[in-house]
């Protein structure tokens, strides 16, 4: 098993992947139906990814969940990405000393 | 031993201090940017890309530090830590990816994990390629592609209008710089970290996520609704299911959740587009 070899997979496919449907696909899609389910795939995966995962990220449930709520908190109040995810991993860090 | 130790400590410091100053840099750039954007409109669409681009670059320089622990504490050389994250450009697959390089797994196994943990991206590609303006040729559409991930597709698609090529060349540009130098600095320091911290760290990339989602439910209830569907199917596969691989696992509560979603809830033109 080469090292070089199991790149390449890796990259390959995760190129093939992104680029055959956004080269190939030169139509505006008219179904409203499949352009509502675009609209929400981003989200649902997103959200699937998230949960239950997030709560297994940082090796302890407590921190985790602390983690997660400050996330949450910060999020719905429009803050931006960068600081959603620090708070987050400060708060992780911080009741990581507690529990 | 003593020296060892000396030298170990001195590249922990270097590669904190310069994460730390390209953290600062890239934040003054953000604020500078955010600041004149009030008074003048960003012409260069590169700029403007790249500007859109520094969250996701600060995101990813913390999230790939990460990622950079987990290749070295796999038996990966740094240089092959880095050229993983130049080539892929994922955080999910590659942290599979380097799973199975270690595990030593077939190479079929590692087409089929990249290909269901990645395969979101195809999704998102579609939704993307409806909101590429004129001068997107298909050569262009080749080098763009290559960019295509969570959180580029996330604020290149809630922008107003179309996009243009250079606009998202600025953004992929700045977000790849944050992705390869985070790993770099993770692998060449990771391991010298403290535990808690390196621990802390593991959840970046998922508060990246919540930051993503939760805005746009916030404005629209028939979105909260796919991400609370999409979610609870996630955690019934997780614990009712848990012989099924989580790359899957997130592709059917997905798509299931967006089926759901589509069919009671139909998006109108433009509206709903958060």
């Amino acid at each position: 098993m080469s090292l070089v070899i199991y790149i390449i997979i890796m990259a390959g496919v995760t190129y093939l992947i992104r680029m055959i449907p956004f080269t190939l696909f030169r139509r505006e899609i008219k179904s409203r139906f499949f352009k509502s389910f675009l609209c929400y795939i981003p989200y649902a995966v997103l959200s699937a990814m998230t949960i239950p995962a997030i709560f297994y990220c940082t090796g302890n449930f407590y921190t985790a969940a602390a983690g997660t709520a400050a996330a949450v908190v910060l999020a719905y109040f429009g803050f931006p990405l960068i600081v959603v995810a620090l708070a987050a991993s400060g708060t992780a860090l911080l009741t990581g000393l507690i529990f | 031993m003593q020296s060892d130790k000396k030298s170990d400590c001195a590249i922990c410091t270097q590669s904190l201090c310069g994460v730390a100053l390209i953290a600062i840099f890239l934040e003054i750039c953000y604020y500078y940017v955010y600041i004149m954007k009030g008074t003048m409109p960003l012409k260069s669409q590169f700029l403007k890309g790249m500007s859109h681009g520094i969250p996701i670059a600060l995101g990813y320089l913390s999230v790939s530090f990460g990622f950079g622990i987990l290749a070295v504490k796999s038996g990966l050389s740094i240089m092959a830590a880095v050229i993983i994250s130049a080539a892929n450009l994922t955080s999910a697959g590659q942290a599979a990816g380097v799973t199975i390089i270690a595990a030593g797994g077939a190479y079929i196994e590692m087409a089929l994990t990249q290909l269901t943990i990645n395969l979101r991206y195809a999704l998102m590609a579609l939704s993307l390629s409806q909101k590429l303006d004129k001068s997107f040729t298909p050569g262009k559409r080749l080098i763009a592609s290559y960019g295509i991930t969570d959180e580029i597709f996330a604020v290149a698609y809630s922008q107003p209008g179309k996009l243009s090529p250079t606009y998202m060349y600025g953004m992929i540009l700045i977000s790849f710089l944050g992705w390869t130098i985070g790993t770099f600095l993770g692998a060449a320091a990771g391991q010298l970290l403290p535990k808690a911290l390196t621990d802390a760290m593991g959840i970046l990339l998922y508060g990246m996520f919540i930051a993503i989602i939760i805005p746009p439910s916030r404005k629209s209830k028939n979105v909260l609704t796919v991400v609370v569907i999409a979610a609870v199917i996630s955690i019934l596969f997780k614990y009712l299911l848990p012989s099924v691989s989580s790359g899957f696992a997130v592709i059917i509560s997905a798509a299931a959740a967006s089926l759901i979603g589509a069919a009671l809830f139909p998006v109108d033109d433009e509206e709903e587009k958060a």
